[in-house]
């Protein structure tokens, strides 16, 4: 589903990403690990389009269309979706606006018809609830005042509802307490499906014991210098990045 | 992708002003420039009576020893006062009678702009729909105003400025000026010796206007100022929503709109006095023409336990000097300011309110939402004073602003006295820029550009206008959204 082949990114002229070569197929949920600094979030912002992360050379394609050269919201229409490290507060508008806006946007891009209000807020509501999340915290202007955890809930909860094709979860453990981390893993589960890809950013094996990958990617210094099953990631644990830091 | 969102931008920016149209119809003219004779002119083709004339020539003499006050944080080439046209009125039989002798092209003017001056086409909407009553005024006079006679039999007055000094002259004598003074300011004082016209409202003792009021502001003439007068009476236990609009054609040149708003609310009384100013901004680009929007709005909250709201949704005009203010001078009574003042392009605002505080357990609430875009000036101006007498008195301030772009600035200007030691006064302030991080944010959730600032200003100004009346609200929300198109980029 998502190619990514030999690509190079910079940010303010430094070189992050140095010839990154990754593929992951529909049906796939693939983790990318590695230590601070490797290229992880550079990775996940080139992905989708964000300002000032320039693509210098290779090449990223979601079913074989060129994702590069599509805005963020474009290639959010086409159905990528980051849940971001650090979800942005949006004051003054309740989370229920945000998702529904962000909804029919899509799906306008896409030449499909407008969610009704009824259905979207049934749509709302069974979501909500399988990630025990209260309804009326929907009502509420997005992440203002949430906390670290309400934010990733909040993130899981957007992702189900705006039902993307490929995505990328980054860091999503971070913050989070094992029964928050449940819940997320849960949700992220129930996302599984063959015709969606996933890709799970993060520095610990935790994560990966509740949602299990497919393949674990190591990144160093801007490059991927390992692949394996889930293994790999249990051998990270033990042995840290050491050994890959000085391949690269 | 760089190119095609400048074509975009470039396309809509030429929708940017829809109201930019002129009307084609035969117009009558004062002698241009400003002096007595003018003055004896202007008050001569409203049939006015003796003592207004006086009342008007007063005023220009007091005007002509004034200076141009120059502390607002705005700049601009001196005026010359003499080049202007201070009356321009539609050719028409005086005082049209029903709409059919109205001229149909300012009839269709008002359809462009979507004002319903067809009482039926008011009525033919949703079911369950709030009506509301229409006052028009083109250029100096009011064209058509609409529902009098339904207001009337709850007694409500609602009518030109210059019926009301004719039909009222004892409202008008009693409350004209008794809120602005004559000389309360240099563009007050103006506005007072050659005022042209303007809606006179008077909601009698214990009545509940029945519906909404609204006067529609439009200035069509070349060369020429508007110098609206509004007077709005709640007397005890009445209560009045009114709501005003502008707009002007594109012009070249600067147009001076100088208006003077006065309200007075009586024991128990309760005003809302709603605004959306949308007068020609200028050019964006080089900041050529546009209107000077130099306005004096107060309101006298004369009876215990009364009530004023101030509501502005302020996005048009080159320049906005204006400052909404209530006295409260009835124990007890209330002012509430509620702003939203969005600056783009080369525009420059400078806006705010005044509580005074006068009477015992008076309260005062502002919240004031400045939004600043493209290479323009925005700057809150406030003052909260309590006086000696004013005990218990409570305010709290809230004044946000918004930076779009890196060429734009905002600016907050709060004064505060007590000057008796039983009082709270808050203010809080914050200033934020709008942040990429935000933007990227929303536009990964499948949102535009264009669509992400529409979404994040809507959240940041909704505390305002949650205050507008619904119909209008909506009205404003699309208006900010078109004030800011190509503000990112």
């Amino acid at each position: 589903m998502l190619t990514v082949s030999n690509l190079h990114a910079a940010v303010d002229g430094k070189e992050i990403l140095k010839g990154l070569t990754l593929e992951v197929p529909a049906g796939e949920v693939h983790a990318l690990m590695g230590p601070n600094g490797a290229g992880k979030s550079t990775l996940s912002y080139v992905l989708t389009g964000r300002d000032g992360y320039e693509v210098t050379a290779g090449s990223a394609t979601l079913e074989g269309e060129n994702l590069l050269a599509l805005s963020p919201d474009e290639r959010a229409a086409r159905g990528v979706f980051l849940s971001f490290q650090y979800p942005l507060e949006i004051p003054g508008v309740p989370a229920l606006t945000f998702i529904r806006t962000a909804l029919n946007a899509q799906r306008r891009a896409r030449g499909e018809a407008e969610i009704s209000a009824p259905e979207f807020l049934k749509l709302a509501r069974r979501t909500a609830q399988s990630l025990k999340i209260d309804f009326e915290m929907l009502k509420r202007p997005l992440n203002v005042g949430f906390s670290g955890g309400e934010k990733k809930r909040m993130e899981i909860l957007q992702m189900a509802m705006l039902s993307p094709r490929f995505l990328i979860l980054d860091e999503t453990d971070s913050g989070l307490d094992i029964d928050a981390l449940k819940i997320v893993a849960e949700g992220v589960n129930a996302l599984r499906a063959p015709d969606r890809a996933m890709l799970i950013i993060t520095h610990y094996q935790r994560l990966l014991d509740y949602i299990r990958p497919h393949r674990v990617h190591v990144l160093s210094a801007g490059r991927i210098v390992a692949s394996g099953g889930p293994e790999l990631a249990l051998e990270l644990e033990r042995e840290g990045y050491d050994k890959y830091a000085r391949a690269a | 992708m760089a190119a095609v969102r400048q074509t975009v931008e470039h396309v809509e920016s030429l929708e940017r002003y829809k109201h930019g149209f002129v009307t084609e119809i035969a117009q009558e003219f004062a002698p241009k420039g400003l002096n007595a004779d003018v003055i004896r002119f202007i008050s001569g083709k409203k049939g006015e009576p003796e003592w207004m004339l006086a009342w008007r020539l007063e005023a220009f003499e007091r005007w002509q020893a004034m200076e141009e006050p120059g502390w607002a944080r705005v700049s601009f080439p001196r005026i010359d006062y003499q080049a202007a046209y201070y009356y321009a009125a539609p050719k028409q039989k005086a005082g049209p009678k029903s709409l059919d002798e109205v001229d149909p092209e300012i009839l269709e003017t008002y359809k462009k702009l979507g004002i319903p001056l067809r009482e039926q086409e008011v009525l033919a909407g949703v079911e369950g729909a709030p009506r509301y009553a229409v006052d028009a005024v083109f250029d100096s006079v009011s064209v058509v105003t609409t529902f009098r006679e339904e207001l009337a039999k709850a007694g409500v007055i609602f009518c030109p400025m210059s019926e009301a000094i004719r039909e009222h002259p004892e409202l008008v004598k009693t409350y004209l000026g008794s809120v602005v003074p004559v000389s309360d300011n240099y563009f007050a004082c103006l506005n007072s010796a050659v005022f042209s016209d303007g809606s006179f409202v008077y909601v009698p003792p214990g009545v509940r206007c029945p519906m909404e009021l609204s006067t529609y502001f439009r200035i069509n003439a070349e060369n020429s100022g508007q110098f609206e007068r509004t007077l709005i009476i709640a007397d005890r236990g009445a209560y009045v929503s009114y709501l005003e609009g502008c707009t002007a054609p594109m012009r070249d040149e600067n147009q001076l709109h100088a208006a003077v708003v006065e309200l007075v609310a009586l024991e128990d009384a309760e005003i809302k006095y709603s605004t959306v100013q949308n007068w020609y901004p200028g050019d964006p680009e080089t900041g050529k023409g546009g209107i000077y929007n130099f306005v004096t709005k107060r309101a006298d909250c004369r009876g215990d336990r009364s009530k004023v709201a101030w509501t502005q949704v302020e996005t048009g005009s080159a320049i906005t000097w204006k400052y909404p203010s209530c006295i409260l001078r009835g124990n007890d009574s209330a002012g509430e300011f509620y702003s939203i003042a969005i600056t783009n392009g080369r525009q420059q605002a400078d806006t705010g309110t005044k509580m005074i505080h006068l009477g015992s357990g008076t309260r005062s609430r502002i919240i004031s939402k400045g939004i600043s875009a493209g290479k323009s000036s925005n700057t809150y101006r406030g003052l909260v004073s309590a006086h000696p007498k004013a005990k218990g008195a409570r305010n709290f301030t809230q004044c946000d602003s918004l930076l779009i772009g890196k060429h734009c600035a905002a600016h907050t200007v709060p004064y505060v006295e007590a000057r008796n030691g039983q009082v709270v006064l808050e203010h809080e302030a914050t200033t934020t820029r709008l942040s990429d991080d935000q933007l990227f944010y929303v536009m990964q959730r499948g949102l535009s550009q264009e669509e992400a600032v529409q979404l994040l200003v809507n959240g940041f100004v909704k505390d305002v206008l949650q205050e507008l009346p619904m119909e209008f609200a909506v009205e404003a929300q699309k208006l900010v959204a078109i004030s800011l198109e190509g503000s990112v980029g």
